[in-house]
């Protein structure tokens, strides 16, 4: 069977900055799984989404929805690709018209998916979807943005998501800008729309504790590379990845006996370029090592269920791309070919 | 470092001191009490975590301590106190001497704070300058170099414009202005909210390597308790305008007494365990006309008859540590929530 989705050698370029490097990562849908995509600002995240989403073209290679190539797709199955893999973005507050009351991007998906043949089925399809995400339809329909709060708009966003039932739903940073005490119920009805309703889901973020929370798997990408992959126990439990245990490490946890270390540490920002070649974490790497600088770490694999592109772990093997398809614990699967020159 | 943070400042005069303050906005529909009754105080060095959600007042509580709260925002009664003087009665020239000087503000989102058309030079000098119009050209150039050096930047980005700057670069760049008069108290309202967590813990260490050198107080405003407890000596849980809780950070963690604390924290995704995640129902309530009694007293899974009648206010309730809720002072710590409890907030 055919993934849901599947990215072969994708790479991203805009001008000469390499946004996302030579992904091939493949998601397959059944059993329905939540996978994060984590990383910093500029680790390449949002242009995975905007690419799995069609939003924007790959510079070099494919996507694949449920074995078809996403560019070369008749109308028919654009229509179904759009229908079945949905977006959440991350401001629940430019999503909305201001002039159009909410129900406006309710109605138009079932319209325009004739999700309803009548107009009472397709209300009731729109009550149905804002009951799931915990909304009063009664409360919520004929309001104005501006008169709801950005968590029960995130909400809404979720309700429209769910709506067209869709097979796979990218979220990017879904509750960033949600208030702490929302964050959670979010959440928690995500994960029962992949417990319950059988859809896929990815979590873009920068939150490794929720992405710890709700999701099997989780890829670390740094600079456009993956950093780290595999089952979230692993890779978030106990990090292999130098930059992984900087992120881990950095999260700030409520708990005095956990404090941040003491030391400050040094800001390596100013060096905004890009290294070419070798690692691209290798000049922030506290464990830098004389081949980071020259080659690309490929992907070693250090447990049934976690790769890790870095030299520290040179001593266990190379995985094989077939192989890689069990470093995600249960479903996806990931193969990122180190960068190659040409591309460079 | 764990545990507490050692402080000298015990003992010394607070150099902050807040006594009932209230803020409105008015609004067609009536006065919204933004602020409502808060009080506080801090010594030199010591740091105040404001944690609260959107609404619950604590950047009105920023602006209000810098007296820059402004139409259709009201300061309407209390007092605030900056190293004995009063900030109330200040006049317009007193309080721009006093800006920068004794109290600074980090304000919300650094990344729009800073003037898009000039250089970063330009603007921590015009800050200086302020205060020390009579400083010569060579002395204001090392100074802007010293204080970019200190919040760790190369000086060499004094000539950038805040394009060229990235979002921890810019949030350091303020820092330098706020730090750039040595002041008593640094406000930093949200510093790190859009900054990755890496930048964040690197940005969160150098302002308290700034502020322990300075031996200055500070308040900081935010909504994540994980920053506010690697950070903060002291946390203030607002709640719709009213400060409901305070105490050292550690026992307010371990052993939280308002309800609404003890939920904000059960709401924090963890990395240690896995468990289901939970949120807190319901919805803050309107600051105009607010009801009578406890205002998270809709949303609270241990509330009773007392709680819709009669405002709680603060009391004692650990040593250091004071919260507004009506289980005190008949219970030593909070109960353990019923099963019943546990289903309604689920």
């Amino acid at each position: 069977m055919s993934a849901l989705i599947e990215l072969r050698g994708v790479t991203k370029k805009y001008g000469a900055f390499t946004a996302l490097d030579n992904l091939t990562f493949s998601l397959s849908g059944s059993p329905p799984s939540i996978t994060a995509v984590a990383g910093e600002s500029g680790s390449g995240k949002t242009t995975f989404a905007r690419i799995v989403l069609g939003f924007i073209p790959p510079s070099s290679g494919q996507v694949f929805y449920l074995g078809k190539d996403i560019a070369r797709l008749s109308a028919a199955e654009r229509q179904q690709f759009r229908r079945e893999v949905q977006p959440i973005f991350q401001d629940p507050f430019d999503v909305f018209n201001p002039f159009y009351r909410v129900d406006h991007v309710l109605t138009v998906p079932v319209r325009r998916f004739r999700l309803a043949d009548s107009e009472a089925a397709g209300q009731r399809l729109i009550e149905d979807a804002l009951s799931r995400v915990g909304l009063r339809p009664k409360d919520t329909l004929g309001r104005f943005p501006h008169e709801l709060s950005g968590g029960q708009r995130q909400r809404i966003m979720v309700a429209r998501a769910v709506l067209t039932r869709p097979k796979l739903i990218m979220a990017d940073e879904p509750v960033s800008m949600v208030d702490a005490s929302l964050r959670a119920t979010i959440l928690d009805e995500l994960s029962a729309l992949t417990r319950d309703l059988g859809i896929s889901i990815v979590y873009i973020t920068h939150d490794l504790t929720t992405a710890y929370q709700i999701c099997e798997n989780i890829l670390i990408l740094y600079q456009g590379c993956v950093a780290e992959a595999g089952s979230v126990d692993r890779v978030i439990r106990d990090p292999k990845h130098p930059y992984t245990r900087l992120l881990v490490s950095s999260i700030p946890m409520p708990d005095r006996t956990r404090i941040w270390g003491g030391e400050e540490l040094k800001v390596p920002e100013a060096s905004a370029g890009r290294l070419a070649n070798g690692c691209r974490f290798a000049p922030r790497c506290p464990f830098v090592l004389e081949e980071c600088w020259s080659d690309p770490p490929p992907k070693f694999q250090l447990d049934a269920d976690r790769i890790a592109t870095c030299f520290l772990h040179k001593k266990s093997p190379i995985s094989p791309d077939a192989d890689v398809a069990g470093a995600f614990a249960a479903s996806p699967t990931i193969v990122n070919g180190p960068p190659t020159r040409a591309q460079q | 470092m764990t545990g507490e943070r050692a402080t000298s400042s015990a003992g010394q005069k607070p150099v902050l001191v807040v006594e009932d303050l209230q803020v409105v906005y008015e609004t067609p529909a009536g006065p919204a009490k933004a602020v409502d009754h808060v009080s506080f105080s801090l010594r030199p060095g010591e740091r105040l975590g404001l944690i609260g959600e959107s609404g619950s007042g604590k950047t009105t509580i920023a602006t209000a301590l810098m007296r820059l709260t402004r139409a259709p925002g009201r300061i309407v009664g209390g007092k605030i106190l900056l190293d004995g003087a009063d900030v109330m009665q200040m006049t317009p020239t007193q309080l721009r001497a006093s800006r920068l000087k004794d109290i600074a503000l980090m304000p919300q989102g650094a990344m729009s704070s800073l003037n898009p058309v000039m250089q970063l030079e330009g603007q921590i000098i015009d800050a200086i300058v302020a205060h020390s119009p009579k400083m010569s050209r060579a002395a204001l150039d090392a100074r802007v170099d010293a204080l970019l050096a200190q919040v760790g930047l190369n000086p060499e980005v004094r000539r950038r414009y805040p394009h060229e700057l990235s979002g921890g670069m810019k949030q350091r760049a303020v820092m330098a202005i706020a730090t750039s008069m040595q002041p008593k108290v640094i406000v930093a309202d949200e510093p790190t909210s859009a900054l990755d967590v890496v930048v964040q813990r690197q940005v969160m260490q150098t302002l308290g390597r700034l502020q322990g050198g300075l031996g200055a107080a500070v308040v900081l405003i935010g909504h994540d308790m994980g920053l506010i407890a690697q950070f903060a000596d002291i946390v203030g849980v607002m709640y719709a305008g009213k400060l409901v809780e305070i105490g050292p950070v550690s026992q307010v963690i371990d052993a939280p007494r308002h309800p609404y604390t003890r939920l904000l924290i059960d709401s924090l995704p963890r990395i240690d365990i896995k468990k289901p995640l939970t949120g807190i129902r319901g919805l803050p309530p309107h600051l105009i006309d607010l009801p009578p009694g406890c205002g998270f007293g809709p949303r609270c899974p241990y509330a009773f008859d007392r709680c819709s009648l009669e405002t709680p206010s603060m009391q004692d309730v650990a040593p250091a540590q004071k919260a507004a809720c009506h289980l005190y002072p008949r219970n030593k710590s909070l109960p353990p929530l019923s099963a019943r409890a546990e289903r309604a907030q689920a």
